[in-house]
C-alpha cells in the first residue's frame, strides 16, 4: 500500500486565508500521511507559515478563512470550537517554532513548562509529569537532564532551547508534529543536530511531520513529499525525488536554480598576482567584563591573533558559527572598536587612528550589514541615505550629490526616481541594494559584507550575489565576506578563512579549504551543511556528539598561547 | 549581594542628604516668618526677636542645617515650634495610621489598576477598553483635593455608604483608601495594558497556546507574570507620589496620619515638623525603591542583583 492510497491523517482541502481583502493563501490542498514527512517550501510571503498556524487554530485575529476544510481524523479543525481545539493542540498536534530564543517563557523553569503540557492533557500527578518531562528531554538528548529541569530558558543555548521546544511539543506523543522553520535561527552544526533528532523521534514515535522551511537543502534531507508555495499559491506538489530530479513548475525550477549548492560553484580566477590592499596581523579583540567590587577582573577573548591578507579584486570569506568572532573581526577592520595588532589598509596602519584621522580611511573601507530592514533610517529618503557619506566627506553641492546618487542607484539596478522615496517602500532585496549603493558612494577599495545576504530569500540572494560580483569586476573591489552559509561562501569567495572560538583554524584558497578540509572543525562544519541532493542524504549522527569549546572568558592578564599553523599546501594553513 | 546593598545604602544616604538640604533651603527662603507666627500679631519686635533667638532662627543658614543634621545623626528630629513636643514623637504617634492607609490604598490601587489593565488589554480597541482608558485618564489627571471632596460628598453624605470620617474601625479606612486607590490606579491600568499587549505578541505566548493551554491559564500563568515585571519598579516610585496624596486625603477625611500633621505644620510654618515629615517620607521612598529592586529578581530570574 503506498502513501497515496492510504487514508491521510490530516488533509487540507481548498484552504484560503485572507487578511482584509488580500488573499494570502489561495485554494491550497494537500494531505499528510501517517509516519511521513511533508515539507512546505517557499520564500517569504508564500503563506507557508500561515497554513501551519491555520491547522493549529492559531491564526492572528485579523485573518479570515473564507473557504476550505482541514480534516483531521474525520473532524474539520476549522469548525471545531476553541475548547476542543485546545484539547487537540499539544496532545494530537504539536508545534515548534523558528525562534528558540523567544519561544520559551523566560519566567518559568524548563521543567515547569514541560510538566504544564503533560498535566494539561493527561490525568497525571506532578511526580509523573516530571518523570515524563525527564524522559522526553532524554529522548531529545539533552545532557544533565536533572539540572536542566530547574534551569530557566536564558541559561540554555539556542540549540538546547530548540531541543526543549521539541521535547515540549512531543511530550504528549502527538500524532502530528508541525515544525515551522525549526532550524533557521540556528548554526549549521546545531541545525544538523536538530534535523537528526527529528528523524530519530519520527522513527521512535511514528510521528507524522509537517515541516515548513525556505531551505531546499533541509527539504532534500527531510521530506518524503514536498509542497512548493509561492505568493499563497501551490506551485507544485510532488514526492521529494521527483521534485528535485524533475521539477515541473517553472517556479520550482527557478527556485532550485537559485539555491547555491556546495561543491558546484565554478573555480574562481586566482588573484594571487594582484597587490595586497588589506593586511591584518595578530588582530586581537577583548571585551572587559563588568565586574563587582569583590570579583576578579575578566576579559572576553572575542578575537585572538587573527592574521590574513586581502588582495585587490579578491573576496575573502570568513565563516564560522555564532560567537566565533567573525563579526567582531569585521567591526575591528572598520575601526568601530578598539583592538590590538595591526590592520594595514593600502599600506597605512589603521590601529591608533581616531576621530578626524579616521575620516579619510572610511573612504577606502565600507560596510554592508545583515539586516536591510534595520540598517536604513526609516525617516530619511534614499537620496539622504545614499548621499550622506558624500555629504560627510565634503560633497556639499546638492545637484552634484543628486547626480552621484542617481548614478549609484543605477549601478545597483534601481531606477533614479527611487531616491525620492523612503526605505519602507522597498522590498528586502531592494533595500540591500540601497545599502550597497551607500557603501559604494565613496569609491571604497574594500567592502566588509557582514552576513549581507543571509536575511534574503534565495532568488533575491542570488541576484545580490551577482550584483556584488559585477561591482567587484567593474571597480576591482575587495570584499571581506562574513557568512555562516558555506554554499554562499563557495559561490562568491576566492579564499576562505574558518574561525572557531576567536581564532582562524584554517585558511586558504577556496578549493583548498572547502575541497580538502584539514582541520577537524572545518570538516565538522562542512559535514553539517544540508545538501539539496535527495539521492545522498547526509547522516548527521556524528554531529550529535558535542565538541569541546574553550571558555572565551579569561582572567585579565591571561595570554593565549600562540597559535601555530601547518602549511598543507602553498597558501593553505591549518591550525595545529 | 553585599556589594549591592552597601552601594544602595550609600546612594540612599546621599539622596536623604539632598532631600533635607533642598527642604531646608526652600523653607529658609520662605517669606513667612515662623517667629512672628508664634509670637502672635500683637507682639513687640523685642518679643519676636527673642523667640527667633530661642529657636535658633537667627543663625546663618548653614549653621541651622548643620545643627539639624547633627540632631538627625542622634535620631533627634528637633522640637515642634508650636506643639511643644518632640517631632519624632509627633510623627511616631501618626505613623501607624498613615501606614495603614497607605498599605490599604496601594492594595486598592494595584487590584483596580492591574485588574482594569488586564481587561483593557484583552479587549483591546473595544468599547470597554476605551471606556476604561478614559476612566484611567480622569483618574490620573483629576486633582486629588477635588476628587476627595466629591467622593466624600457622594459616597458618605449623599449615599451614606461610608462614614464621613474618623479613625479606629475598618469601615473608616475604606473611603480614604479607595480615593487614593482609584486616583492612582490610572497609571497602573495604562502600564499593565501596554505591557500586556506587548507580551501577548511574544513568541512564547504562541507556544503556550500551541501547548493547548486554556485561555485563563495562558493569561494568568504566562502573560501576566511577564507583563507585571516592568510594573514593580513603578510601585517603588509610586510611594513618593502616594505621600503627596496622603497629605490631601488625610486632611479631607480627618485621618490622623502624618499627612494631616504635615498639612497643619505647613499652615503654621512649623519648620521642624515639615522637615521631619519630609525626611521620613524620603526614607519611605528610598526603602520602597530598594524593596522593589529586591523583589524583581524573585519574579524575573534573568535579573541578577549581583550584576547591577
Amino acid at each position: 500500500m503506498t502513501a497515496e492510497t492510504s487514508r491521510p491523517l490530516l488533509s487540507v482541502e481548498h484552504l484560503s486565508i485572507e487578511f482584509g481583502n488580500r488573499r494570502v493563501v489561495n485554494d491550497l490542498s494537500f494531505a499528510l500521511h501517517s509516519g511521513k514527512t511533508l515539507c512546505i517550501a517557499g520564500e517569504s510571503g508564500s503563506g507557508k507559515s500561515l497554513t501551519s498556524l491555520a491547522i493549529m487554530g492559531l491564526l492572528p485575529k485579523i485573518a479570515r478563512v473564507p473557504s476550505g476544510t482541514l480534516l483531521f481524523e474525520g473532524r474539520d479543525l476549522l469548525a471545531l470550537p476553541e475548547r476542543q481545539m485546545q484539547q487537540l493542540r499539544g496532545k494530537e498536534i504539536g508545534m515548534i517554532f523558528q525562534e528558540p530564543m523567544t519561544s520559551l517563557n523566560p519566567l518559568m523553569m524548563v521543567g515547569q513548562q514541560l510538566e504544564e503540557t503533560v498535566r494539561r492533557h493527561e490525568p497525571v500527578s506532578r511526580r509523573q509529569a516530571r518523570q515524563r518531562a525527564k524522559e522526553m528531554l532524554d529522548a531529545v538528548r539533552v545532557p544533565h537532564v536533572d539540572k536542566r529541569l530547574v534551569q530557566y530558558p536564558h541559561e540554555l543555548s539556542g540549540g538546547m532551547r530548540q531541543r526543549v521546544m521539541i521535547a515540549m511539543a512531543m511530550v504528549c506523543r502527538p500524532r502530528v508534529l508541525i515544525a515551522d522553520e525549526p532550524t533557521t535561527a540556528l548554526d549549521v552544526t546545531i541545525q544538523a543536530q536538530i534535523l537528526e533528532l527529528m528523524r530519530e523521534l519520527q522513527r521512535e514515535f511514528d510521528t507524522t511531520l509537517l515541516m515548513i522551511t525556505h531551505d531546499m537543502g533541509v527539504v532534500a534531507e527531510m521530506a518524503d513529499e514536498v509542497v512548493v508555495m509561492n505568493q499563497g499559491v501551490m506551485e507544485e506538489h510532488a514526492p521529494v525525488r521527483d521534485l528535485f530530479n524533475a521539477p515541473q513548475a517553472a517556479y520550482t525550477q527557478k527556485l532550485l536554480a537559485a539555491v547555491p549548492v556546495l561543491g558546484t560553484a565554478p573555480k574562481p580566477e586566482s588573484r594571487a598576482a594582484q597587490p595586497v590592499v588589506l593586511e591584518v596581523t595578530d588582530l586581537t579583540v577583548r571585551f572587559p567584563l563588568r565586574s563587582g567590587w569583590f570579583e576578579e577582573a575578566r576579559n572576553v577573548h572575542a578575537v585572538e591573533n587573527v592574521s590574513f591578507s586581502l588582495r585587490q579584486g579578491e573576496t575573502l570569506g570568513i565563516v564560522g558559527e555564532s560567537g566565533c568572532g567573525k563579526s567582531t573581526t569585521g567591526k575591528a577592520l572598520m575601526s568601530m572598536l578598539a583592538y590590538d595588532g595591526s590592520v594595514k589598509l593600502l599600506g597605512r596602519e589603521l590601529n591608533g587612528l581616531k576621530g578626524e584621522a579616521l575620516k579619510p580611511v572610511r573612504q577606502d573601507i565600507q560596510m554592508i550589514f545583515q539586516d536591510p530592514y534595520a540598517s536604513l533610517n526609516p525617516r530619511k529618503t534614499i537620496l539622504d541615505l545614499v548621499g550622506e557619506p558624500l555629504l560627510i566627506h565634503g560633497q556639499t553641492d546638492f545637484s552634484q550629490r543628486k547626480a552621484r546618487v542617481a548614478q549609484l542607484l543605477e549601478q545597483v539596478g534601481l531606477p533614479g526616481e527611487a531616491m525620492e522615496r523612503y526605505p519602507h517602500m522597498f522590498s528586502g532585496g531592494q533595500r540591500q541594494r540601497i545599502c550597497i549603493a551607500r557603501a559604494l558612494a565613496l569609491n571604497p577599495k574594500v567592502i566588509i559584507a557582514d552576513e549581507s545576504v543571509s536575511a534574503l530569500d534565495v532568488s533575491v540572494q542570488a541576484q545580490v550575489l551577482d550584483l556584488l560580483e559585477r561591482l567587484q569586476e567593474e571597480y576591482q573591489l575587495s570584499y571581506v565576506f562574513i557568512s555562516h552559509d558555506m554554499a554562499v561562501v563557495e559561490r562568491i569567495c576566492h579564499r576562505v578563512a574558518v574561525m572557531f572560538c576567536g581564532q582562524i583554524v584554517e585558511i586558504g584558497q577556496r578549493d583548498q579549504v572547502l575541497g580538502n578540509p584539514q582541520h577537524p572543525y572545518t570538516r565538522r562544519l562542512l559535514s553539517a551543511v544540508p545538501m539539496p541532493d535527495v539521492d545522498h542524504r547526509r547522516d548527521f549522527k556524528a554531529l550529535l556528539k558535542e565538541i569541546e569549546t574553550p571558555d572565551p572568558i579569561k582572567p585579565r592578564g591571561y595570554e593565549a598561547s600562540v597559535q601555530n599553523y601547518r602549511a598543507v599546501d602553498l597558501d593553505h594553513l591549518v591550525a595545529v | 549581594m553585599l556589594a549591592f546593598m552597601t552601594r544602595r545604602v550609600l546612594y540612599s544616604l546621599l539622596i536623604l542628604l539632598g532631600v533635607t538640604l533642598i527642604t531646608y533651603l526652600l523653607l529658609f527662603m520662605l517669606p513667612a516668618d515662623p517667629a512672628r507666627q508664634i509670637a502672635g500679631r500683637s507682639a513687640t519686635p523685642e518679643v519676636v526677636e527673642n523667640i527667633r533667638h530661642q529657636l535658633g532662627l537667627d543663625l546663618p543658614f548653614y549653621q541651622q542645617y548643620f545643627n539639624y543634621l547633627m540632631g538627625l545623626l542622634h535620631g533627634d528630629l528637633g522640637r515642634s515650634f508650636i506643639q511643644r513636643s518632640e517631632v519624632s514623637e509627633l510623627i511616631g504617634s501618626r505613623l501607624a495610621p498613615s501606614l495603614q492607609l497607605m498599605g490599604m490604598g496601594i492594595l486598592f490601587e494595584l487590584i483596580i489598576g492591574i485588574g482594569l489593565g488586564i481587561i483593557a488589554a484583552l479587549k483591546r480597541d473595544s468599547f470597554a477598553d476605551r471606556l476604561l482608558m478614559a476612566f484611567s485618564f480622569i483618574g490620573v489627571s483629576s486633582p486629588q483635593f477635588i476628587a476627595a471632596m466629591l467622593f466624600l460628598y457622594f459616597f458618605a453624605v449623599k449615599l451614606d455608604w461610608f462614614p464621613m470620617g474618623g479613625y479606629g474601625e475598618f469601615r473608616h479606612i475604606l473611603l480614604p483608601a479607595l480615593t487614593l486607590g482609584l486616583l492612582g490606579s490610572g497609571w497602573y491600568s495604562r502600564m499593565v495594558r501596554s505591557s500586556m499587549i506587548e507580551v501577548l505578541h511574544q513568541d512564547f505566548i504562541r507556544t503556550a497556546r500551541a501547548k493547548g493551554l486554556s485561555r485563563v491559564r495562558v493569561v494568568f500563568r504566562h502573560v501576566l507574570p511577564n507583563a507585571i515585571v516592568p510594573v514593580i519598579p513603578m510601585i517603588g516610585i509610586d510611594i513618593g507620589i502616594f505621600m503627596g496624596g496622603l497629605v490631601v486625603v488625610e486632611s479631607v477625611f480627618g485621618w490622623p496620619g502624618i499627612g494631616q500633621l504635615a498639612w497643619q505644620a505647613i499652615q503654621q510654618v512649623d519648620i521642624p515638623v515639615i522637615v521631619g515629615v519630609t525626611t521620613v517620607s524620603a526614607v519611605a521612598i528610598v526603602l520602597g525603591n530598594l524593596l522593589a529592586d529586591l523583589v524583581i529578581p524573585l519574579v524575573d530570574p534573568r535579573i541578577d542583583v549581583k550584576k547591577h
